[in-house]
């Protein structure tokens, strides 16, 4: 029997000699060019990462291709970032240009570092979830062929990062993105008493509820649900599949802006609700690309360098985002769920 | 088969300049039927506006709770080679370093007994591999295990956890992310591999406070590297800088959120007053050459980070502002423990960490898990005086 618990490999034997021998030596890093950083040890020795896109959804040939750009320019030696890219990994600066020209002969995209916009971060979608309420790597390619431009680019007021979740259970975290492009249910479940009464536990599901809108239905041996109290977070459907959650006349995408991890300069931040809707449109959901567009667009025009776009919003006012946006603002921009007192303005100050 | 299947839809997703995951699906589909009938089921997902995957079942493999997540298609009668296609989650090395030769064998792996459809990586840092029968999942295990991969988490145990790049490449990094990513994750095999608790638990490790894993918006534990002491200033590099054209005064004093640093431009040097530093990172991201890090270096240990269901999303707290962060990482791991039997005993069926802090009080969770209260962990104290006093310290 194969041995269980041996934990994962152990990272040491995946990395290049030039990083083994200056291990915790580093001392500085440049941005060579957009997507090339440059780090150097304090023995002098320097290690080129060469940044490229990828799908992230990618067959085992796709690996097998990347396999050979690294074997032929970089020792056979590569690693993945939290958001998706591949880095090239070598400490020969005559290798450099070469790849990013075999990169780009195999239209891998060459960027993402610095002050650019990064890989999106996404979910399953419909290739392969149970509760989502858009695709996610069909809006993700849409949005990146729309932005394309911005991934190669360095000059941009800061860093640029978006992220996409299929549902709000967000199994991709996008709540602390610049920019959040979010699936959405507007309907409550529609339940099926025939499934949960045949292996739903009861009690469970309606404390899964976090309104209180589901009640217990002795009389069916299943549940009935306050439909007012729903605000369609399908965590019910999470716990039984009695809950059908998707509606395709319903469902869509919320868009919402502003967050950031990074403690530097202000705390870290969550992304905040600008679009409350907008309707799935496949296959390439032109309304979500033109809004994330616009976004990325005002953005660029109005922000300082050094700006992230959550610091940015805050200089202006949201006041003046939903202005100089042109993006309607309406009553479900404001927080009526938990948490919702913090954001209501207690200051005479605003601007127009 | 692939030449039979239609895909008006989905084919628009292969114009435009990004690399697209649907040519990477029909690469898959010419050496799979399951891949191809996955293009298939997707497309008609395209036209229905909906999902096609049914609410998962209990799948898995000898000796584990979770690492695998069973997947039925709602129309298996049409696409048959997707009536099971189950999702393994294999483990992925510290900072998503790899050879060549490593990369090969997955892949190798893989088609030998699944679609050949990947995610690298999943959200939570593991491989993901995306579609197999139930019938596969054992030998696929057994194979991985022989070649040296183990399974990651899923359902309501330790996710498997995962770091940003730290020392291997940045100079930034305030203690060994990769070192202990590794060393927890060897040390709660169980934890990881057999669900237990009320709901799930991610830890995520970043080398400073830029945290470019995200740890500190959607980890439960997250571990995010800084100092105690002062941030190391370089006059001559300073000099340099100034000398190439940066505006340090606007770029990086007036950036500054606690107005700790100032800089005299007639000497071009630069100063810190100590005690006003937040260790906020912006300075060393702008001068990376001039500026680093102190020298008494570890993490603040935060927690309760989410993403927003149920109870809306929460970012980690404040819970130990200051951890020395080297093997055997005993006293981060004796906390972990403390708190997981305190969670474990005290929340509810789905409720993470943070939200049983919130639904219990923060002072409740110290006192329980022995951890003493520190101005560190909060903005600003609070504004109503409805303490909750102890009975010892009230006159009888």
């Amino acid at each position: 029997m194969a041995k269980t618990d041996i934990g994962p490999p152990d990272y040491r034997k995946y990395l290049p000699p030039v990083i083994k021998e200056n291990y915790g030596q580093w001392q500085y890093h440049e941005k060579v060019k957009p997507g090339v950083l440059k780090h150097v040890a304090e023995s002098g020795d320097e290690l080129y990462s060469i940044r490229v896109g990828s799908p992230r959804l990618v067959s085992i040939d796709f690996i097998r291709d990347i396999c050979a750009l690294a074997d032929e320019y970089c020792g056979g030696y590569l690693r993945f970032t939290s958001r998706n890219n591949i880095e090239f990994l070598t400490d020969d600066a005559a290798k450099v240009e070469p790849l990013i020209e075999a990169c780009r002969a195999k239209g891998l995209p060459v960027g993402g570092t610095g002050r650019a916009l990064s890989n999106i971060v996404h979910t399953q979608g419909w290739v392969h979830c149970h509760t989502p309420a858009t695709d996610a790597s069909g809006i993700v390619k849409a949005v990146m062929d729309d932005l394309y431009e911005y991934f190669g680019r360095d000059d941009l007021p800061a860093k640029l990062k978006i992220a996409m979740a299929c549902c709000l259970n967000m199994c991709g975290a996008v709540h602390c993105s610049d920019i959040a492009i979010l699936g959405v249910h507007r309907t409550p479940p529609v339940i099926r008493h025939e499934i949960i009464q045949k292996g739903t536990e009861i009690p469970s599901l309606v404390a899964s509820c976090p309104t209180g809108a589901i009640r217990p239905d002795p009389k069916n041996k299943s549940v009935a649900v306050k439909e007012e109290k729903c605000m369609y977070c399908g965590n019910c459907y999470t716990m039984s599949p009695g809950m059908q959650i998707m509606d395709a006349e319903n469902d869509g995408v919320a868009i919402l802006v502003g967050g950031k991890v990074s403690n530097a300069r202000t705390a870290p931040s969550f992304s905040r609700l600008v679009i409350p809707f907008l309707p799935n449109n496949p296959p390439r959901w032109p309304e979500v690309t033109d809004a994330v567009r616009n976004i990325v667009e005002t953005w660029l025009k109005y922000a300082r360098s050094g700006e992230r776009m959550g610091e940015w919003i805050e200089r202006i006012g949201w006041e003046r985002f939903f202005t100089l946006a042109n993006i309607p603002f309406s009553d479900k921009c404001i927080d009526d769920y938990i948490f919702s007192r913090e954001t209501f303005r207690t200051t005479a100050a605003f601007k127009y | 088969m692939p030449d039979e299947r239609k895909t008006p839809q989905l084919d628009e997703l292969e114009k435009g300049p990004w690399p697209s995951f649907v040519t990477e699906m029909k690469r898959a589909a010419e050496k799979n039927p399951a891949a191809d009938d996955l293009l298939g089921l997707l497309e008609r997902s395209y036209e229905d506006k909906t999902g096609h995957w049914k609410h998962g079942g209990i799948v898995g493999v000898r000796g584990y709770g979770g690492g695998v997540i069973g997947r039925y298609t709602d129309l298996a009668e049409e696409f048959t080679n997707l009536k099971e296609f189950h999702t393994m989650r294999i483990n992925h090395p510290s900072g998503w370093f790899y050879t060549t030769d490593a990369l090969r064998e997955i892949c190798d792996i893989w088609e030998k007994h699944g679609s050949g459809l990947t995610n690298f990586h999943g959200s939570t840092g593991d491989i993901i591999l995306l579609g197999t029968k139930t019938a596969e999942l054992q030998p696929t295990f057994d194979e991985f295990s022989d070649a040296g991969y183990d399974l990651g988490g899923s359902g309501s145990d330790l996710r498997s956890p995962s770091c940003c790049v730290g020392p291997a490449r940045c100079e930034h990094a305030c203690f060994d992310t990769l070192d202990m990513c590794y060393d927890i994750t060897n040390e709660f095999q169980d934890e990881l591999h057999r669900p237990m608790w009320p709901y799930k638990f991610k830890i995520k490790m970043s080398g400073c406070a830029n945290d470019c894993v995200a740890a500190i918006a959607r980890a439960d534990c997250s571990v995010i590297g800084t100092w105690r002491d002062t941030i190391i200033i370089d006059q001559d590099e300073v000099k340099k800088y100034a000398e190439s054209g940066m505006n340090i005064q606007r770029e990086v004093c007036d950036k500054c959120p606690t107005r700790a640093l100032e800089f005299d431009t007639v000497k071009k040097e630069l100063t810190v007053m100590p005690e006003d530093c937040s260790r906020c990172m912006h300075c060393i991201n702008m001068m990376p050459k001039a500026v680093r890090p102190g020298q008494e270096k570890g993490a603040t240990i935060l927690m309760g980070g989410k993403s927003t269901i149920v109870k809306s999303a929460f970012m980690s707290w404040v819970i130990v502002p200051f951890m020395k962060m080297e093997p055997p990482y005993e006293e981060f791991k004796d906390l972990m423990r403390r708190v997981w039997d305190w969670w474990d005993e005290n929340g509810k069926t789905r409720e993470r960490l943070g939200e049983l802090i919130f639904r219990v009080g923060m002072g409740t969770f110290l006192r329980e898990v022995g951890l003493p209260p520190v101005p560190q962990m909060v903005f600003r104290p609070r504004a109503n005086p409805y303490v909750f006093w102890p009975e010892d310290e009230i006159n009888k």
